[in-house]
């Protein structure tokens, strides 16, 4: 079990690592030949900063249009974020104050990315025009969520792991110095759930979290009287006029 | 009010999101484009026996050519924060007019050929073969888009519904199922140098009647010039304002304001078209050659600055795109943006105060503004985000006293489309035209309730020829609808004009 594990975790690690440095040269390389930005836009660099910031940090689109999906995804994002911030602990050694600091917020905040979720996922169900937007992969994504957010707050809150053990195993992991994983089932549940949610990242639609970036209506500086914008592929015409 | 083969969507007291009613727009397809419209534009004239196949090469080619189309195929998370903000689906029901819906039409045949799982695991990801029910929904619904860009603002990622309805309006373009209304126009446009195949004697005809028309009312000469070399100014702007009413309005305020503000201006005959159909129908090479039309007037006139009249997508394509089609513009004087609207040279000269401007003139009114969409999503006016909301209403307060907004959630970078935008303005859609409409229609009637709003003003050649068709199938009436340059002609007072107790007679005598 450890041992497969372990394999998993260095392969699933690869593939998000590979997929998403993939697809991020694809986006990068990709031109936007035309300026598209949604106005009113910033027209200077530091104003397209400052727009993705308040995109990213939150949701201001989002919020605009729906404040209830809004709150939902600011539940179970953040809660992800802080779930995420207090997992470092497992990953560095000895743990910086901040990170301790923020364990006990990480603990709670299990709970609002699970809320956050089914929230979400009440959504597909209880909305018909979501519901008819919903595929099948979009259930099985938000199915993953919610179990991983489930075994991992079971372990806090209900049967702790052995946390020592489980830290020896990830340092080891870092090291390439393999350490078996304590034996507890929810752990292992826990873990094959986060290495498959690793594996899909690059190849569906959690690809949001980069495409975000990339979208010409957000990215770009409003600024097309000032300067001429031409796309390589457009200049062969350049040369027959 | 007018009569109509299908149901007129009942104006309710809030807007209310509709129930979806799967199928409900299904039977509107709008005319196929013959086989020689399609050539003109570079097209195939039909689709061939292996369409499928080259409709599958022309999607990697503009995957690899538009970074929002790559993106956008990849980046939704079907949230559905899209689904209640097109005017299409509020007023037709059906779901796949919600802004989602549309993209995953060409969403469902892209992870199906370009991605891991739609290869692999089809069902699961919802990726379909693209078979020809397919194609028959892409017609169907790209177009019953009118590539407002609401979608876009509300979308957390920026997906941009119009970016996607461009990409498959030129796929299916490639494989020779061009629509009819968009490709003969802009054939009309290469033959004669305007959507509606004025020639030039026609327009110089028409511009000496509507001096005529100038001097009985004012007795003044106000020009207005065509083909003239060595004019400072080369005013571009949509063929509508050359007779359509109420835009031929504007046209005699654009020329009024000329003559008062003491510039040398001239239309073309060779781009006597603002317009560039080329953009609906997402095709860069085609809206790059109707944008060289203009260039080619500037060198030829040798004039120092453009000016666009109003017009809302020609206003994108000359604000955001026209330095990048027919650019670099260092021949033109570098003092100016290029180019300008005309409203921002209307307010320029109103601030200078060269204007004499009686605001009582408009007193017969109570105004209100539609924004139009691809002005407030997709440009600016002035040096500041936004100015393309401040500067109309600027001016439209500035010529009139009685002015009030339609409420926030419908206005300014919210606003409704007209309904009959982005290619979509031909009879043979007037059922989504008359349904798309009726967000707006719902607005103005708020406002016409609350506030006595009278007229509604407009500053697109779209906005204004769709407003005044499908308003009478909500009880107003197609009078209501007017230019903002309108407003500017009936309060600006020009030095030597007729003085107003010359009684009405002699203005009918002298016409
Ligand atoms: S708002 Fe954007 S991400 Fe959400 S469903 Fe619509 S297009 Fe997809
Ligand atoms: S661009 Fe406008 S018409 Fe097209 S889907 Fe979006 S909201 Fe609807």
């Amino acid at each position: 079990m450890s041992l497969a594990i372990t394999v998993l975790f260095y392969l699933a690690t690869v593939i998000l690592i590979a997929g998403l440095a993939y697809r991020i040269w694809v986006y990068a390389k990709v031109p936007a030949p035309l300026k598209i930005a949604t106005t009113p836009a910033p027209v200077t660099k530091g104003g397209v900063v400052l727009r993705m910031f308040r995109e990213v940090a939150f949701f201001e689109s989002l919020f605009k249009s729906n404040k209830l999906l809004w709150l939902l995804g600011v539940l179970f994002h953040f809660g992800l974020l802080l779930v995420l911030l207090r997992h470092l602990r497992y990953f560095i050694n000895p743990v910086p104050t901040v990170i301790e600091l923020i364990q006990p917020f990480g603990k709670y905040a299990a709970f609002a990315m699970i809320i956050g979720l089914l929230g979400l996922w009440a959504r597909r169900f209880i909305i018909d025009r979501v519901r008819y937007i919903t595929a099948p992969s979009d259930h099985l994504i938000l199915a993953l969520l919610v179990l991983i957010g489930i075994s991992g707050a079971s372990m806090t809150f209900v049967s702790h792991t052995d946390i020592v053990g489980l830290k020896n195993f990830t340092m080891g992991l870092l090291t390439f110095d393999p350490k078996p994983l304590p034996s507890d089932p929810l752990l292992a549940i826990h873990l094959f759930l986060v290495s498959v949610l690793m594996i899909i990242f690059p190849y569906s639609k959690l690809l949001h979290g980069v495409g975000v970036f990339f979208s010409p209506t957000r990215n770009q500086v409003d600024n097309p009287r000032e300067k001429r914008h031409l796309a390589d592929w457009a200049r062969k015409f350049e040369e027959n006029s | 009010m007018a009569k109509a083969n299908f149901e007129v969507p009942e104006l309710k007291e809030h807007l209310e999101v509709p129930k979806i009613e799967p199928g409900a727009m299904a039977h509107l397809e709008t005319f196929k484009a013959k086989p020689e419209f399609n050539e003109a534009l570079g097209f195939p004239g039909e689709l061939s026996e292996n369409w499928q196949e080259q409709a599958i090469d022309a999607m990697g080619d503009m995957l690899k050519k538009y970074r929002s189309l790559q993106v956008y195929m990849d980046s939704c998370v079907k949230c559905g924060a899209c689904t209640d903000k097109c005017h299409y689906y509020l007023g037709t029901k059906d779901p796949k007019n919600m802004p989602v819906a549309r993209q995953d039409l060409m969403r469902k045949v892209y992870r199906r050929y370009f991605t891991f799982g739609g290869k692999f695991f089809p069902k699961l990801v919802g990726a379909t073969d693209f078979t020809q029910e397919v194609l028959d929904d892409w017609y169907n619904y790209y177009h019953q888009c009118s590539q407002c860009r609401r979608c876009s603002v509300f979308c957390p990622y920026g997906i941009d519904t119009a970016e996607i309805s461009m990409a498959a309006r030129e796929i299916m373009d490639r494989i020779g199922l061009g629509d009819k209304y968009s490709n003969e126009i802009i054939g009309k446009v290469f033959r004669i140098g305007n959507n509606l195949g004025l020639p030039g004697p026609a327009l110089e005809d028409t511009l000496e009647g509507l001096e005529e028309d100038v001097f009985d009312e004012t007795g003044v000469e106000v020009k207005y010039p065509l083909d003239v070399k060595g004019a400072d100014i080369l005013l571009v702007t949509p063929s509508a304002d050359f007779f359509a009413e109420p835009h031929v309005d504007g046209l005699i305020g654009y020329g009024k304001v000329f003559h008062e503000a003491g510039v040398s201006w001239t239309m073309s005959s060779h781009a006597s078209e603002a317009a560039n159909f080329g953009m609906f129908i997402g095709s860069y090479e085609n809206m790059r050659k109707i944008s060289q039309r203009v260039r080619k007037a500037a060198l030829d006139l040798g004039v120092k600055r453009i000016i666009f009249g109003e017009c809302g997508h020609a206003w994108r394509v000359a604000y955001a795109f026209l330095n990048t089609l027919a650019g670099p513009w260092d021949f033109l004087d570098p003092d100016y943006p290029v180019p300008q609207h005309i409203l921002e040279f209307t307010l320029g000269e109103i601030e200078k105060g060269t204007l004499n401007i009686d605001k009582s003139q408009n007193d017969d009114m109570v105004l209100t503004f539609h924004d139009s969409c691809n002005v407030a999503r997709a440009t600016r006016m002035g040096d500041k985000p936004g100015g393309q909301f401040e500067i109309p209403r600027a001016v439209i307060k500035a010529v009139c006293n009685n002015y009030v907004d339609m409420p926030e959630d419908t206005i300014r970078e919210a606003t409704f489309c007209c309904g009959g935008g982005g290619g979509l303005l031909t009879d043979d859609l007037m059922e989504l035209r008359v349904k798309g409409a009726m967000p707006r229609m719902k607005a103005l009637k708020s406002v016409t309730e609350e506030y006595g709003v009278t007229h509604m003003a407009a500053i697109c050649a779209i906005c204004k020829s769709q407003f005044t068709k499908v308003i009478p199938y909500y009880g107003f009436d197609m009078d209501q609808i007017v230019s903002v340059h309108q407003l500017v002609s009936n309060a600006l007072i020009l030095k030597g004009q007729n003085s107003e107790d010359e009684d009405d007679e002699s203005e009918e005598d002298a016409a």
